[in-house]
């Protein structure tokens, strides 16, 4: 008797994935621009940016449609509501992991990479957005108290490199632009990691009706 | 939250069919209560026991207790008038007797004795006033209810079970055949309501439960499946068949 609906619910679970999808592979291709410093690559993801703003669009029409269609209760609402907040942290991540590809496109990076090791922090934080994306997929509770506790771990890698860069901003400030560039990357890198632990929680709300006020 | 009446262990057969099963529960007091279920699930008839509607039912046979005033409203020495008088009554149709809006309003006060013109004038304001429909009507209150629109002829006959001055108002499913401002109105109504009565109320609209009540029973083929706050029943409700209920899997 309510097919119809079902088959909407559907369509919004794949569609999440989706975003889910488009977030993992530009973090992806942004670590891969960054560990090689690869400028090309980093242009490239350019027009990531663009498809992110479009798939949450797409999700937030798709959430609207629902509430106003099936006037949804109970496990539904919490399906519907916690997308929409979950679609919102998606494209911030997406979208920060693009701006990351900025910097690295305008340059600056990439002559004094050997002054900052990301590969620790970048791998974490897309560690982090994986389990928070399958926590999601599969409904898994465990997995998003991982990804919430996930997060002291790149907070303190995140820490470790701002330090260092102020560090050697101080011994070096010849090069200023290029530490600040390395800084927003650091930062972004922490943002990505928030945003995830954000959906964890979303995750949460829709199994147990709770909103968990993450510090 | 104050308690106005305690169903215990209320059972019910008519004839052979069990209708309701061990129902316990306790109703708030100035508060709306909402009972949904599927049909046939035995909420209008719950509905009905609380101011012992069903007596007037062949073979029916109800054991157990409920407590209003302290005392057991199926005593034997409970007076089903006083009763009836105390806890009114509203259908789904509406049902204005043939004669007058004034005279439908003053019917029960008149009934219960009172015969002075300037007191049931009062009553007859007072309880047009609490139902939202005197501006609308006291310019012809002498003529005929029947000459009244669906949704107006509802609030007349909430009007006229407030003139005995109850104490809970039982509604069932009191705006199924009114159009959505009607609806609006009676929902409006019943929220005002609640500061002076206390409210239960058959509904199959799920979204009127959501909108206007502040605790829900879900009943399931006699069974009392659940009873709680309805913010919570609507969000993370407590019971898989009340969650299949609401979300349009059944029923």
């Amino acid at each position: 008797m309510r097919s119809m609906f079902d088959q909407q619910l559907k369509t919004l679970n794949e569609e999440m994935l989706y975003m889910g999808g488009l977030c993992e592979d530009t973090i992806q291709q942004t670590i891969e621009a960054l560990m090689s410093g690869d400028v090309k690559k980093a242009h490239a993801l350019n027009n990531m940016m663009s498809q992110l703003t479009q798939q949450e669009r797409s999700i937030e029409n798709i959430c609207l449609k629902l509430l106003m269609q099936q006037q949804p209760v109970a496990r539904d609402l919490r399906t519907i509501s916690s997308s929409l907040k979950m679609v919102t942290d998606m494209e911030r991540i997406g979208i920060q992991a693009c701006e990351i590809a900025e910097i690295i496109a305008a340059g600056n990076v990439v002559r004094a990479t050997d002054k900052v090791d990301f590969q620790e922090l970048s791998n974490e934080v897309s560690h982090m957005v994986q389990m928070a994306m399958m926590a999601y997929d599969k409904k898994d509770m465990n997995l998003a108290d991982e990804v919430i506790k996930y997060d002291d771990v790149v907070d303190k890698l995140f820490c470790d490199i701002r330090e260092d860069l102020i560090k050697q901003l101080k011994d070096d400030t010849n090069d200023a632009e290029c530490f600040i560039d390395m800084l927003m990357i650091d930062k972004y890198f922490e943002r990505i990691g928030d945003h995830a632990v954000n959906i964890a929680s979303w995750v949460k709300f829709s199994i147990t009706g709770e909103i968990q006020i993450v510090e | 939250m104050d308690t106005i009446m305690e169903v215990k262990d209320l059972n019910l057969w008519y004839g052979d069919h069990h209708a309701l099963h061990d129902i316990n529960v306790d109703i708030p007091k100035n508060q709306i209560t909402a009972l949904i279920g599927p049909s046939g699930c035995g909420k209008s008839t719950f509905l009905k026991t609380l101011n012992r509607m069903n007596d007037l039912v062949e073979n029916v046979k109800i054991t157990g207790n409920i407590i209003y005033n302290n005392e057991n409203i199926y005593a034997p020495k409970v007076d089903v008038t006083w009763l009836r008088k105390r806890i009114g009554m509203v259908f789904q149709k509406p049902n204005p007797f043939p004669m007058s809006i004034y005279d439908n309003i003053a019917y029960g006060p008149r009934t219960h004795g009172i015969t002075s013109k300037v007191k049931l004038d009062t009553i007859v304001e007072k309880s047009l006033k609490d139902a939202a429909i005197w501006d609308e009507v006291k310019d012809r209150l002498n003529t005929s209810a029947l000459g009244m629109s669906g949704g107006q002829q509802q609030r007349l006959c909430i009007a006229r079970a407030l003139a005995v001055e109850p104490d809970i108002l039982l509604m069932d499913e009191s705006t199924s055949a009114l159009d959505p401002i009607s609806t609006g109105k009676i929902e409006e109504l019943a929220v005002e309501l609640k500061k002076k009565y206390t409210v239960v109320m058959v509904t199959h609209n799920m979204q009127q439960a959501v909108r206007i009540s502040d605790y829900c029973a879900f009943f399931l083929l006699g069974d009392l499946v659940e009873f709680s706050k309805t913010e919570e029943m609507f969000s993370m409700p407590k019971d898989r068949r009340t969650e299949d209920y609401i979300t349009g899997r059944f029923g």
